[in-house]
């Protein structure tokens, strides 16, 4: 298409006219760079929202007793509401095909100790589908399971933290007893949790063996609940306010009361997630679109001045047997080359910009700041196509002025 | 009569004919007729100035037989070929094999060497590059300017400009060489100079016209062709050597 004597003739002119070649060049950069970091640090926001909501299952309902705050249905305010086994029973007779799994939780505060460590954890009694909640993967030994929960056994599973604080290294904690608040309990497992430090420092005994142990009673501190996967946010949402309703008129608690039976509904949060993230979306699309504007019109305007400033030496070029053609060439052959190197370039800094940036962004919820490669290149192709025709025009206009009329230009 | 018959009329050794050729301008509503009714013939191998003042018409003529510009009505041939209904690409392929320009303002492109200028033409007649330097070469030395290769127009003084850009309008080896108002930015003696490069290049047998208004330099070729008003007004010999 192109020999290397055209090549020659491009490469001359782009560097002997140096501020021609950076005016353009620079305004195609700079698009490309700004479009690159807005684009990298709406998603890090993006990302952040997401971050908030993914250490735990999405799934998840806790209803969480407490004492009221009002006076209804002739009880004082101020009672306390306590979850019993049969409570559960009737959640899942009625809501049953709402829901995946019920866990009962109960948790203190002990103290345990193996051999001369000792420190204190929280300690939660509850039913092993606990670990679809929490994520909790067991890395070593097992997590506790329904046989445990049957036959009320005294197995703890510990964090990976728990573990590292009161074993030596390379010691496996599992199959050893370890003393929890008093009572010897016997390491099935160590799980680690995509939550954190703060969560792979819990442990979990069977509700039935803390419930048996500690008082004997069937009291439930907290219910948890994954509702099923089947249900939509919204269906999800609509799930959890039923319950909550439901569950205020069989302990006579006032609906407006806010304490007395308090529900945490994740949908709630998915879906506030969701509107949030989409008007980011909207707020990241906007902006790049009037990045690559300003991008556009810059570069058409620098053609355009380019092709005027040029005019007599086209008409030099002319007189001396370039074909329209070949000028026409020429200048499209030097926007583009010099429009997808300056874009290329662009793309670099701004990606640059965004990893080197990344780490101190965080406290702004900005976190991992990346963009797609392809939306990049995308739009580099773009402004380097509107470069390309915004050189087109006047270089073709150009190319048709007598030679003589572009003689006479100065 | 036919086309074909017409340039049977027209004998081998006519470079330039002009019959009848008249040119207007657009001006607002009103249009300029510069041009009316020229009858020219420049054999091969001539050195013909043509003079005016301005406004006779005489830059408009050099810019039809430069094909810089078209003609309204009348016959043009060049070289034996008539002129009618040339594209730009035509045209530029003519310039490039028939013609050289030398202009008052040099017209060199100014971020290219000297060498480079004149090796411009020879790009657009598609001579590989190491070929096009060393024929540029060879017609820099010719103008007196080897030393000056690599120096960049703004560089060069006036008189030095204009020898450049006779030598781009002689590399591709044209049949004519159009000047218009080669002296016109120069000093006398400068333009002394240049009439006399100007006259070795006919010696050698290129024909050559050139545009002034300047009787000192119009007296320098063989033929004064005058123009009054649109019209030729006289046409002589001068200077004819007399063995010719």
């Amino acid at each position: 298409m192109f020999d290397l004597d055209g090549w020659q003739e491009i490469f001359q002119s782009i560097g002997k006219n140096k501020l021609r070649t950076v005016l353009s060049g620079l305004t195609i950069t700079f698009a490309i760079m700004l479009f690159t970091i807005l684009l990298g640090m709406g998603n890090g926001l993006k990302n952040t929202f997401k971050s908030f909501f993914s250490r735990d299952a999405e799934n998840a309902i806790f209803i969480m007793p407490n004492n009221t705050s009002k006076a209804y249905r002739g009880f004082q305010s101020g009672r306390l509401i306590e979850f019993r086994n049969h409570d559960i029973d009737y959640i899942l007779e009625n809501y049953g095909e709402n829901i995946d799994y019920i866990i009962r939780r109960n948790q203190r505060q002990v103290d345990i100790t193996y051999k001369n460590k000792k420190s204190n954890y929280s300690l939660i009694a509850v039913d092993p589908e606990i670990q679809f909640l929490e994520r909790s993967i067991p890395f070593d030994g097992r997590f506790i399971n329904k046989s445990d929960l049957r036959k009320k056994s005294k197995v703890i599973a510990i964090g990976r933290l728990t573990e590292q604080d009161l074993f030596p290294e390379g010691v496996s904690a599992v199959g050893k007893y370890v003393n929890v608040g008093g009572l010897a309990y016997k390491v099935v497992g160590v799980f680690s949790d995509p939550g954190g430090d703060n969560e792979e420092r819990l442990n979990y005994i069977p509700i039935t063996t803390a419930q048996s142990l500690y008082g004997n009673t069937d009291k439930v501190d907290q219910i948890n609940i994954l509702y099923s996967s089947n249900l939509s946010t919204s269906q999800a949402v609509d799930f959890g306010n039923k319950l909550v309703i439901d569950l205020k008129d069989r302990f006579d608690v006032d609906p407006r009361d806010q304490r007395g039976i308090r529900v945490m509904n994740r949908a709630e949060g998915i879906q506030a997630t969701k509107q949030t993230s989409g008007a980011l979306d909207m707020i990241v699309i906007i902006i790049s679109i009037g990045t690559l504007i300003a991008g556009i019109v810059g570069i058409s305007n620098i053609m355009i001045y380019i092709v005027k400033e040029r005019t007599k030496e086209l008409g030099i070029r002319k007189a001396i047997g370039a074909t329209p053609g070949s000028i026409v060439k020429m200048i499209m052959f030097e926007a583009l080359f010099i429009t997808s190197i300056a874009g290329y370039l662009g793309m670099l800094i701004g990606m640059g910009i965004l990893s080197y940036s990344a780490p101190g962004l965080e406290k702004y919820f900005i976190k991992d700041p990346s963009v797609d490669l392809g939306i990049v290149i995308f739009a580099t192709v773009l402004l380097v196509f509107a470069g390309i025709i915004a050189g087109y025009v006047p270089a073709k206009r150009a190319s048709k002025i007598k030679p003589i009329v572009a003689l006479n230009d100065d | 009569m036919t086309s074909v018959k017409k340039i049977r009329d027209i004998k081998k050794d006519q470079m330039i004919v002009f019959k009848n050729i008249h040119k207007s301008y657009p001006m607002g509503k009103e249009s300029l007729h510069v041009l009316k009714g020229l009858d020219l013939h420049i054999k091969e191998g001539e050195f013909v100035s043509i003079m005016g003042s301005s406004g006779s018409g005489k830059s408009t003529m050099l810019n039809i037989i430069g094909l810089l510009d078209t003609h309204d009505a009348g016959e043009y041939f060049l070289n034996g070929q008539l002129i009618e209904k040339l594209d730009e690409k035509k045209a530029a392929m003519l310039r490039n094999k028939f013609l050289g320009f030398v202009f008052q303002s040099f017209n060199l492109i100014s971020y290219k060497t000297a060498l480079e200028n004149i090796a411009l033409p020879l790009y657009y007649k598609g001579i590989g590059r190491k070929e096009r330097n060393k024929i540029a070469f060879d017609y820099l030395e010719k103008v007196g300017l080897g030393d000056w290769a690599n120096h960049l127009p703004s560089e060069l003084s006036g008189g030095q400009k204009q020898r450049v850009a006779i030598a781009r309008a002689l590399v591709t080896q044209p049949k004519v060489v159009l000047a218009d108002e080669p002296t016109g930015a120069l000093d006398s003696v400068t333009s002394t100079q240049v009439m006399e490069l100007l006259r070795e290049i006919h010696e050698e047998g290129m024909t050559i016209v050139v545009i002034t208004h300047e009787e000192d330099i119009a007296s320098k070729t063989e033929r004064i062709v005058r123009l009054v008003d649109g019209k030729i007004m006289s046409d002589e010999k001068v200077n004819k050597k007399v063995e010719m």
